[in-house]
């Protein structure tokens, strides 16, 4: 039963109409609200929610190009890939609980036999570069330990093992130096333009030719897009896109193998620190460039232990890094001769012909400069000053030069003491001391006194405070040789692509060109062909019974508090030279003791290497 | 000889024997209503079907065959309530909101736990939330409540009273905890005392409260260090004001859901559709469908089901101008209120624009209980208007 007060009446109240109606207000706003809102995103904005969408399900994944082989002029390989699995984590798909996260990270450090401290800095280390990257824990994971990640993958997420290239070395040392080595990009050369395109955790050549003809090398990196979940997780047949990596190009060096084992072998059998460098004189392309001691390129490969740090980095007197043949810094003893005697014929203060008396030394304010072994060589000519080396006759020289800047002149126009040009990184280029150089320290108070006609004496013979190092000496002997053109020395020759065709070939113009009389080039080769092969000359002990006609010219160099360095530059063969080879040894003593038999060792290889490539393109003589 | 005129007897206008329609009450229904209603559970079965095909693996009709029986069991449920005069829940309303009280506390007992509330009941074939069909209970009993109360006590003894027995299934419910219901709880109480006539003044205060309770509940209650609010709760229900903080957490999952239906434009991507494809849209079968469809269907599939939301809630309030009652009124007014926040807070959810509440979309979002209860509440609306309609005619039974 109902009252009847329940019953509506045909009109509902005023009041409760309001009500409905305000009711029905609020709702109908409320859809406008819902529709205005559907239809600023759908309508109007759709475009830009689309694309967040697209971007949203699809991930990338870099794919790296094997990097460009490195073989010599012959087609050997010096430097190739292998390939290597590296475990890497991605430390977004650690577990987020940290205890379970120590626990694995704790087992992954020990599976790795390194410490759990270790791991959170390398961890750390790598994602300061790039933070959402893998990061790599190590390389060269033995097979065992793939089989155990994946067997217990559960155990072990965000840890993957990825096939990467790491760079092998089939001859091992073999021109360890002038290669360089391959490493993660880093912060700062990221800012360079050259590496614009590269990502944090890309990798590049560091130093040595890896890094001069990186670009070369480097290739292009492939790419894979796929489509994932929210997860992360590529969905099936979710590729979307998939564009090859290009392989780096291969890249040629000048570098003749067989030529570069023998001065390799050269300087370690005799187990003293040097350096040597044989270099084309007309075109500058290296043939043999290295150092001693060396080192294993591959060990930049893998982690290093803290002995190999130690005894790579920390060692200043063995300095393995160091490639002495155009880094070190050393005066020359007599190989600096016939530049000396350049300078003195070209500035008119010598005739080819001209006779000085050797008593066995020379004095000057006092001062006496003695020849080596206090010899005495009588009436002396450039050519036989040469031969015998003379250095009474030079001392006369530099006296006559030392304070007209003359020396300074032309062994600067020969490449003393000022950057080559090299296609490698040269740190300093040595000092070619002068009368300005010293006058300018002496006012700043950095020495105690002004220059010297002992100073230019000093020069003279390559003594005193000359820096130089085989490179540039090579050069100068080059010019020379070739009668005044400054090559460019380099040691690549051309790029080729993984099918073999050349793609770009590497002729570096001449630096500059030095006049020079023939008449005075002539002499001077004729000097040091009689100081190599003829009776009395100062190397006929080593190149006398050489089958080649060459020229060469010892030196010995006093470093005090060192024992005298050994030198020797020659040029082959006599009397049109195709090529200059320079050897120096730290402690080597006499030039013929040490420094001579290693070029002669070098020639020996470089002349038999010519007997069986007969048909050598890039040799051919110019003039 | 005369010729007599032989009067046929004419068969009785009025004693037709009434056709089919008539005999199963359909021209005393609200049509629209129906089709709204009807409209919207095949819409949602559509949709599911082609939108979790691949989510239960081996079944891939699992949510489209559940959600198409549920509708049936509601459009049964629906049709016979729509045959019943509602006013006799005025009479039961006490039994009403002993059964509605009763059985979300069982939960607390019985109820199995998923994602750690307790607020379903796990019976052979399905599981059964009572709170769902607590919201059509509150409205129906509530309704009495009003009705049977509005002349004892004072106006403000009597708000009270409707805010307490409101309020209790509200509590209980929010314990379980499920705060979106609750929240429909608290809604549809308010709805009803506003349709009965209390006065705007009291709301007012009501307003003001709720302002002060807010405050407290998400500023000062977890500065103090009592917080009433679950965290993963206060950060729901802030989290649309900062969208796009972190992919962990909820403001992301709203950010996933507006950038989902943004892809879709005006026509939709149909089954290229990735956002709620491929899971960046959590919850794609129940609270988020909304983004399902405006993704797969684009402008035109979310305004249609607007649209239709739209036709369900102005039938809804126009039955309640129809009533031929006031316990008529307060039901459908407390009915078309709990339809209309549902709707408008779901769908905001899923546009960016209203917190997450864990509201599904009646109709919509899968789920046996809510559909089956929110068709019943449709067949309470038709029995309004056909209680109505046979007032008019001066009948009162079939």
């Amino acid at each position: 039963m109902y009252r009847r007060s329940d019953e509506l009446g045909p009109q509902m109240s005023n009041r409760l109409a309001l009500r409905i109606a305000v009711f029905g207000g609020v709702a109908l706003a409320l859809f406008i609200v819902l529709f205005f809102r559907l239809w600023l995103l759908q309508v109007l904005n759709g475009d830009k929610y689309l694309a967040e969408a697209k971007n949203n399900r699809t991930r990338e994944f870099k794919v790296t190009a094997p990097r460009g082989e490195i073989l010599d002029r012959n087609g050997e390989v010096i430097v190739s890939n292998r390939t290597s699995l590296a475990l890497q984590v991605n430390s977004q798909k650690l577990p987020e609980d940290p205890r379970r996260r120590h626990a694995e990270l704790a087992q992954l450090a020990s599976l790795t036999h390194s410490s759990l401290p270790r791991l959170r800095k390398t961890m750390h280390e790598q994602l300061k570069l790039a933070a959402a990257a893998p990061v790599t824990l190590r390389r060269d994971v033995g097979d065992y330990l793939v089989y155990y990640l994946q067997e217990n993958q559960g155990r072990f997420p965000g840890v993957t093992v990825q096939r990467v290239f790491v760079r092998r070395y089939p001859h091992g040392t073999l021109a360890a130096h002038l290669l360089g080595n391959v490493g993660e990009v880093s912060e700062e050369q990221l800012k360079e333009k050259r590496y614009r395109s590269l990502e944090p955790g890309d990798e590049i050549g560091q130093e040595g030719v890896e890094d001069t003809y990186d670009r070369y090398l480097r290739g292009f990196p492939g790419l894979e897009r796929f489509q994932v979940d929210a997860l992360g997780q590529p969905t099936r047949n979710g590729r979307l896109v998939s564009k090859p990596p290009v392989p780096g190009d291969n890249l040629k060096l000048t570098i003749n193998s067989a030529v570069q084992e023998a001065g390799e072998a050269a300087l370690a059998e005799r187990g003293l620190r040097g350096g040597f460098i044989t270099m084309n004189v007309h075109t500058g392309e290296i043939l043999g460039l290295g150092s001693f001691p060396s080192f294993e390129p591959s060990v930049f490969t893998r982690p290093m232990t803290q002995a190999q740090v130690n005894s790579l980095y920390r060692d200043p007197i063995e300095a393995p890094l160091t490639d002495r043949a155009i880094a070190g810094l050393y005066p020359t003893g007599s190989t600096f001769k016939p530049i000396t005697a350049i300078a003195a014929l070209e500035s008119g203060n010598l005739t080819t012909t001209e006779v000085i008396e050797d008593p066995g030394q020379f004095e000057i304010g006092g001062e006496v400069f003695k020849n080596a072994g206090e010899a005495a060589n009588g009436s002396v000519s450039l050519v036989s000053a040469l031969e015998v080396s003379s250095d009474v006759f030079f001392y006369n020289l530099g006296f006559r030069m030392w304070d007209t800047g003359q020396l300074q002149h032309w062994a600067h126009a020969l490449g003393i003491g000022r950057p080559t040009g090299i296609d490698l990184p040269v740190p300093t280029n040595g000092l070619l001391p002068s009368k300005r150089w010293r006058d300018q320290l002496y006012k700043e108070g950095n020495t105690e006194r002004p220059w010297s006609a002992g100073d230019n004496i000093q020069l003279a013979t390559g003594q005193g405070d000359l820096q130089t190092n085989p490179l540039q000496m090579a050069v100068a002997y080059a010019a020379i040789a070739n009668g005044g053109t400054i090559v460019t020395p380099h040691v690549g020759m051309q790029v080729d692509d993984a099918a073999g065709r050349v793609l770009k070939e590497f002729h570096p113009p001449p630096r500059r060109h030095v006049h020079m009389d023939p008449a005075y080039r002539e002499a001077i080769l004729e000097g040091l062909h009689d100081a190599a092969q003829n009776g009395a000359g100062t190397s006929f002990a080593v190149f006398g019974s050489f089958s080649i006609p060459v020229a060469g010219k010892t030196g010995t160099a006093e470093r005090p508090p060192h024992a005298d360095q050994s030198w020797y530059g020659v040029l082959a063969p006599y009397p049109n030279p195709r090529i200059v080879t320079f050897v120096t040894m730290e402690e080597g003593g006499f030039g013929v003791e040490a420094a001579a038999p290693a070029a002669r060792q070098i020639l020996e290889a470089y002349f038999a290497n010519q007997l069986s490539h007969e048909a050598e393109p890039a040799e051919g003589e110019e003039g | 000889m005369y010729a007599t005129r032989t009067r046929r007897a004419r068969p009785e206008p009025f004693a037709v024997r009434p056709g089919i329609a008539e005999r199963l009450g359909l021209p005393y229904m609200d049509a629209s209503l129906g089709i709204a209603a009807i409209g919207l559970v095949a819409f949602s079965a559509f949709v599911l079907g082609q939108a979790t095909s691949h989510d239960v693996p081996g079944d891939p009709g699992y949510y489209l065959n559940r959600q198409a029986l549920y509708a049936v069991v509601g459009l049964v449920g629906m049709y016979a309530l729509a045959r019943v005069d509602y006013s006799r829940f005025r009479e039961l309303r006490v039994g009403i909101y002993t059964f509605l009280c009763v059985s979300v506390s069982l939960v607390f007992v019985f109820g199995v736990a998923a994602r750690g509330s307790r607020r379903s009941f796990e019976l052979p074939f399905f599981s059964f939330q009572p709170s769902e069909l607590g919201k059509l209970l509150l409205v129906l009993a509530l309704a009495g409540f009003v009705i049977d109360g509005a002349r004892r006590g004072s106006p403000w003894q009597r708000t009270v009273r409707y805010l307490c027995l409101g309020l209790a299934p509200a509590a209980l419910v929010f314990l379980q905890p499920d705060l979106g219901t609750s929240l429909v709880y608290g809604a549809i109480t308010l709805a009803v005392m506003y349709v009965g006539g209390v006065r705007w003044t009291h709301f007012a205060v009501i307003g003001a409260a709720l302002a002060a309770i807010v405050a407290l509940v998400l500023m000062v209650a977890p500065a103090v260090g009592t917080p009433v609010l679950k965290e993963y709760q206060q950060q729901r229900l802030t989290s649309f004001l900062h969208p796009s903080a972190d992919p962990s957490d909820a403001g992301y999952q709203q950010n996933q859901a507006k950038i989902a239906i943004g892809s879709g434009e005006k026509t939709g991507r149909g089954n290229k559709a990735t956002q709620t494809r491929l899971d960046f849209v959590p919850e794609r079968h129940t609270d988020f469908i909304f983004a399902v469809i405006g993704e797969r269907y684009g402008f035109a599939g979310a305004a249609l089901v607007l649209s239709l939301y739209a036709l369900l809630i102005w039938r809804a309030l126009r039955i309640v101008t129809l009533s031929k009652n006031s316990y008529g009124t307060l039901v459908a007014g407390g009915i078309a209120a709990m339809l209309l926040f549902q709707v408008f807070v779901n769908v905001g959810m899923n546009l960016g624009i209203m917190p997450i509440t864990g509201i599904p979309l009646p109709l919509m979002s899968y789920g046996g209980s809510s559909v089956v209860a929110t068709l019943l509440a449709v067949g309470v609306l038709q029995s309004i208007h056909v209680q109505a309609r046979l007032s008019q005619k001066g009948r009162f039974a079939w």
